[in-house]
């Protein structure tokens, strides 16, 4: 799955992260793994190309890492549980998706709401120099699309740039910029949004504890997120971060411009990954040929997995190999949805050993997280944000966009799962929130008001 | 009660949730083609007229309901292929869920959506100031609203369990049962504000369908009995 980036803009700074979609996660893990098992590696690789999870990338980098410890044991039964266990994990998958997503659409839904700050026009964000504030509907739609473009042109930009970055190894810079934005990211917008909220509850708060509450707040998301942290505090973070990157979409987007922004991302999503020349795909390819972990920023993982060895000196061995990946995802098995997020960081933490396993049974329970790109998370919050926001028929649209990108993602996973490799997970969900959320407001809202009115129930 | 059923019988098990969502969709999108038809007859009709408004609301809200109908029949259809997938899927060749236990799902799924869509602005509302009924109208309207809604609720649930059961074993006049109750509720909510003519019935008829979708479901007095004086 692959989720491409978007570039956060900020009024601010110019700050675009791009993180194109990683489909193969697991690249790096067959690289140190090999140092440690070759021969397991390789068994467990291939047997791990055969899983049906959902999590393989067809690299079956994912697999890698966890296959080996469990390579002897399974391999004979793994062809024939492969495909069993594609839908039982498909379906954990998919919840250990929808909880994050549903949580990160809940906290935008709730802020637009109650803050007003969200929903006042306040000017807008350079890369959508075009104002809507036109008399005619022609002129208006026509900067729509013409702000649609820009955006779109400096989303493209901003990957290709980083694909090249890849290419040519300059990961300190790539990581320094990442480190860069999501410390702004951390650190400014949330000094924005709690300011508003306090506002909009009318709780006064001093400048020291505020300052404290940030500071204490910035810090522990920086190193949960760059570094290594427990993984309930990490999607926390993630979560909190693709809801604060959304509201600021939404607070600066003009309203025609985001709708179409919206549809032509999950064109550009659907291209960058698929078509062979894309940005995406070629990050991806460059990611697995190297064995590498596609960039670990910028990507929710809903498990972890320790890639621990069956015996304790690899794990201490595994563990030293994995510090200079800082955002590996090591041992994760899942596929990835690629995403790209605007200026977030998320860096995938770490695989810390944090329980030695040593056992097979043990790692097998661990396996097949799927990762999905923050980037992803950040649109859909955007398009339900949108819907609450601007909808005449308030929570109905909502909860009907809510529903349809929940279906979208539950049809893109089951895609994943057949296809087994990097996919974008914006298109489907996209459209059905498009759609949905135009038929609900234009459609369903008369109907259901006239029934209310008259107390008819259907 | 609804959301309590959805925490304690479906929050467990992911495929239940994925089902529910999938329910809700379904009911969602028959929701949308009926509001469309509803949508163009109104366009193309005179607003003026009272009572053709009134007709055609009427006749919106028959549509929406033989709509739903056979969209519950396209999610059987559609949970029967998956059932078959996940037979063959899974390790000791018996599905992980039964079809049972998909048509209690799916009708929660559609209660939940139904029940949400007529009672979630009337709550958002309700936060809001202002008097009930200021205007002559009833000043019950919440609460009954609100137990309209969850009698609604529940009868989706029952009349899943009974739909479902009734497509399996081919017994036609269930499923014209669960359509012809549906109609009639609907058409009782006609009744409003004449609140008893509307709510009594619909528990009654709730009531009805509980005790045979219980049934159908394998349950018996017996069971009853037991579970309520807690034997073994």
């Amino acid at each position: 799955m692959i989720t491409f980036m978007n570039n956060s803009d900020s009024e601010e700074e110019p700050c675009n992260e791009r993180t194109s979609l990683m489909s193969a996660e697991s690249p790096p893990v067959p690289s140190y793994q090999d140092g440690l098992q070759t021969s397991e590696a390789g068994e467990a690789q291939a047997h791990r190309k055969r899983r049906a999870g959902s999590s393989r990338s067809p690299n079956n980098t994912a697999g890698g890492e966890r296959a080996d410890t469990r390579v002897p044991v399974r391999e004979s039964t793994l062809e024939n549980e492969e495909e069993e266990l594609t839908l039982k994990y498909g379906a954990k998958h998919v919840i250990m998706l929808f909880v994050p997503v549903t949580l990160c659409m809940i906290v935008v839904v709730a802020t637009i709401k109650s803050v007003r700050f969200y929903t006042e026009k306040n000017g807008q964000l350079i890369y959508t120099p075009f104002s809507e504030d036109t008399p005619s509907v022609g002129q208006r739609l026509l900067n729509s699309v013409l702000n649609t473009i820009v955006m779109i042109s400096v989303i493209i930009v901003m990957t290709v740039f980083l694909v090249l970055l890849y290419k040519y190894r300059c990961y300190k810079f790539i990581h320094g910029w990442l480190i860069l934005s999501s410390l702004m990211l951390l650190f400014l917008f949330t000094y924005i949004y709690l300011g508003e909220v306090l506002k909009t509850y009318n709780v006064a708060m001093d400048y020291p504890t505020l300052l404290l509450v940030i500071w204490n707040f910035g810090a522990v998301g920086m190193i949960c997120i760059h570094w290594k942290g427990p993984l309930q505090l990490q999607q926390a973070y993630l979560i909190m971060i693709s809801a604060l990157m959304a509201l600021v979409f939404i607070k600066y987007l003009p309203e025609w411009s985001a709708w179409v922004i919206l549809g032509a991302i999950s064109i550009y999503d659907l291209m960058a990954v698929l078509c062979p020349k894309g940005p995406l795909r070629m990050l991806v390819e460059t990611a697995q040929e190297r064995n590498e972990p596609i960039f670990p920023a910028l990507i929710y993982s809903s498990a972890m997995m320790w890639t621990v060895g069956m015996a304790k000196p690899d794990t201490a061995a595994r563990g030293q190999s994995q510090q200079p990946w800082d955002a590996a995802e090591d041992g994760r098995e899942h596929h990835r949805i690629p995403s790209h997020t605007d200026s977030q960081m998320s860096e995938m933490r770490s695989p810390v050993p944090t329980h030695p396993i040593t056992s097979l049974e043990e790692l097998e329970e661990e396996e097949r997280g799927v990762k999905l790109g923050l980037g992803d998370f950040i649109f859909y919050s955007v398009l339900v944000g949108k819907a609450a926001a601007t909808a005449s028929g308030d929570w109905n649209t909502t909860l009907a966009c809510f529903v349809a990108i929940l279906i979208g993602l539950c049809l893109t996973l089951l895609l994943l799962a057949v296809f087994k490799k990097a996919l974008p997970a914006l298109p489907i969900s996209i459209t059905f929130g498009l759609i949905f959320y135009f038929s609900t407001d234009n459609l369903v809202r008369p109907f259901m008001d006239t029934l209310a009115f008259h107390q008819l129930y259907i | 009660p609804a959301f309590g059923l959805f925490l304690f019988t479906i929050a467990r098990d992911p495929l239940r949730i994925i089902i529910l969502i999938a329910g809700a969709f379904f009911w969602l999108v028959s929701l949308l083609l009926s509001s469309l038809i509803w949508f163009i007859a109104v366009k193309s009709s005179d607003p003026r007229d009272e009572r053709l408004q009134k007709g055609l609301l009427i006749f919106g809200v028959m549509f929406s309901v033989l709509l739903q109908e056979a969209f519950r029949f396209l999610y059987y259809k559609l949970l029967r292929k998956a059932i078959e997938g996940l037979v063959a899927l899974s390790e000791d060749g018996c599905s992980p869920i039964s079809i049972q236990q998909m048509a209690y799902v799916a009708g929660v799924g559609f209660g939940l959506m139904s029940g949400a869509f007529s009672m979630i602005n009337l709550l958002a509302d309700a936060l809001g100031p202002g008097t009930v009924g200021i205007h002559g109208d009833s000043q019950l309207y919440f609460l009954t609203s609100a137990f309209m809604t969850m009698v609604l609720i529940f009868l989706h649930t029952f009349w899943g369990i009974l739909f479902f059961h009734g497509c399996e074993h081919r017994h036609w006049w269930e499923i014209t049962a669960v359509v012809v109750m549906h109609l009639t509720v609907s058409g009782l909510s006609f009744c409003n504000p004449l609140y008893v003519g509307s709510l009594v019935p619909s528990y009654l008829l709730m009531a009805a369908a509980a005790a045979w979708a219980y049934l159908l479901s394998g349950g018996s007095a017996q069971n009853l009995r037991r579970f309520l004086l807690c034997e073994s």
